[in-house]
């Protein structure tokens, strides 16, 4: 009797066991490490990643939601963010309206005389290397008190940042913060006309995820440069 | 007929004045204390060593699990299962049972912790209220329960490094510490606390690539130019402050809401 019982709990375990085994093999859900340590490389079952052990994580079929939806925003994307902003030309603008473009994007405020200028020649130096054709260099001002959409306007044009590839951005200190948080950029004001800020350019793609960041000033940005090609 | 109406348009106007009354010379908010500003000298600041704030108010209490509760009940956008990843890593709210439940484990009077910046910052935008900024949050943490500064009370600092040694305070309800000279509880000894600015704290991994002074912080010859020495505590609270980022969500973390006065 007591033998019995324990055959039918051993099937029902047993069963169970290869249920589960079923379910994973025969849906079409693909797993990725969540660090992405092999970059886009995926697996047909959840398995460890080989190259920092972390669980690897279902993908979400947002391919095809891209196909289907023109206004599908992915949950990493920075269209997301509601926040509003002013470009160089006095117009109101979301993020989000800059959608379908690959975005190249630094921080930096106009009355800086140390860090900026040369963050400023870093992406002309980016701007020169590639193909501009549906790419937007963006200057996000982290000084909105002083950069007005006149101050930006005239940063541009000294700067030769004038064709319709340059955007540059002011809005309030709170969207400013949410923005510099989502860039990893950190910023503090240290006197009313200086700022300190961390040197990074980030690149997005088209869908507004993080595709790339490079840290540092006058640094090598040839990986920048072949992200950007990838994007393309 | 028409006395009877003016005498109703009387009561209907007395009413807001009286609340306009009130609220403005009251001082005092619901649930919040009014930190009357000043000038101080902050561990890290600007340029010139003396930080002023203005006055402000802050919540009396941390933002506790079942505040947090109420809120994701009317911002769906903001429940465990449905936040975007641009706004929290996958720790938020990760001791909670499920979108609505926090769950039998969870202490609703303790502060909710496990939040990101995003988050808190969405929760007092809904309160009309915002985070305090560093500056604001650490002048309001100086004093201790008797002065307004107790940044050389040698005993107030080791009180507040005794605290941070002590594990699993996060599980505690708010207003089990102590109060402090404004009114406001907790402030140290339950959770570490996000501030609206917390990203001007100028370390990164790599923080050679900083344009910036900052970098000599966590040096050892950084202690020489601090501008406090007692204050170790506050090392430790920066240290914090300069390591994290605004998605993640930690288990000693909460938040509460300042607003301008």
């Amino acid at each position: 009797m007591k033998n019995k019982h324990i055959f039918i709990l051993f099937t029902f375990v047993l069963l169970l066991f290869t249920a589960c085994e079923n379910n994973t093999t025969t849906s079409d859900v693909l797993y990725q490490c969540p660090m992405k340590c092999e970059g886009d490389k995926t697996y047909s079952k959840q398995e460890n990643c080989p190259v920092c052990n972390m669980k690897l994580m279902p993908l979400k079929d947002k391919e095809e939601k891209v196909l289907e939806d023109p206004n599908y925003i992915s949950d990493a994307s920075i269209f997301n963010l509601t926040s509003s902003w002013k470009t160089q030309n006095n117009k109101e603008i979301t993020l989000k309206d800059l959608k379908g473009e690959i975005l190249v994007v630094c921080m930096i405020y106009t009355t800086c005389q140390a860090a900026c200028p040369r963050l400023v020649a870093d992406m002309r130096n980016i701007y020169g290397k590639v193909p501009h054709e549906n790419i937007n260099f963006v200057l996000v001002s982290i000084d909105p008190e002083n950069d007005t959409p006149e101050k930006l306007k005239a940063f541009a044009k000294e700067n030769e940042l004038e064709d319709e590839f340059w955007t540059l951005l002011t809005s309030n200190e709170d969207n400013v913060r949410e923005l510099s948080n989502v860039l990893s950029v950190k910023y503090k004001k240290i006197n009313p006309l200086d700022f300190s800020h961390s040197n990074i350019i980030t690149v997005f793609n088209p869908q507004g995820e993080l595709y790339f960041q490079q840290e540092g000033l006058g640094v090598d940005n040839s990986d920048l440069i072949k992200k950007i090609k990838e994007l393309k | 007929m028409f006395k009877k109406l003016e005498m109703h348009i009387k009561k209907v106007l007395l009413f807001p004045i009286l609340c306009m009354f009130f609220l403005g010379y009251g001082q005092e908010k619901t649930n919040m204390k009014l930190i009357k500003g000043g000038y101080f000298v902050p561990l890290y600041g600007n340029d010139s060593l003396v930080t002023k704030v203005s006055d402000f108010y802050l919540d009396t209490y941390l933002v506790t699990q079942a505040d947090y509760l109420n809120f994701v009940k009317q911002n769906d956008k903001y429940a465990k299962d449905k936040i975007i990843k641009l706004f929290a890593d996958a720790n938020y709210l990760q001791k909670w049972e499920s979108n609505l439940n926090p769950g039998a484990e969870i202490n609703l009077k303790a502060p909710v912790t496990n939040v990101s910046w995003y988050a808190a910052k969405e929760y007092c935008a809904t309160q009309g209220k915002r985070l305090p900024t560093i500056y604001e949050w650490e002048y309001a943490a100086m004093a201790s329960e008797t002065a307004k500064n107790a940044q050389r009370d040698s005993l107030f600092n080791h009180k507040i490094i005794a605290s941070y040694e002590k594990p699993k305070t996060y599980k505690k309800s708010v207003g089990s510490t102590y109060k402090n000279y404004w009114g406001v509880y907790d402030m140290h000894g339950l959770v570490w606390e996000w501030t609206s600015d917390f990203n001007a704290v100028m370390i990164s991994g790599e923080s050679r690539k900083d344009k910036d002074t900052d970098k000599d912080l966590f040096c050892g010859s950084a202690s020489v130019n601090a501008s406090n020495l007692m204050d170790y505590a506050a090392f430790m609270r920066y240290a914090f402050r300069g390591s994290i980022k605004a998605n993640y969500c930690i288990q000693n973390l909460g938040f509460r809401c300042a607003s301008s006065k």
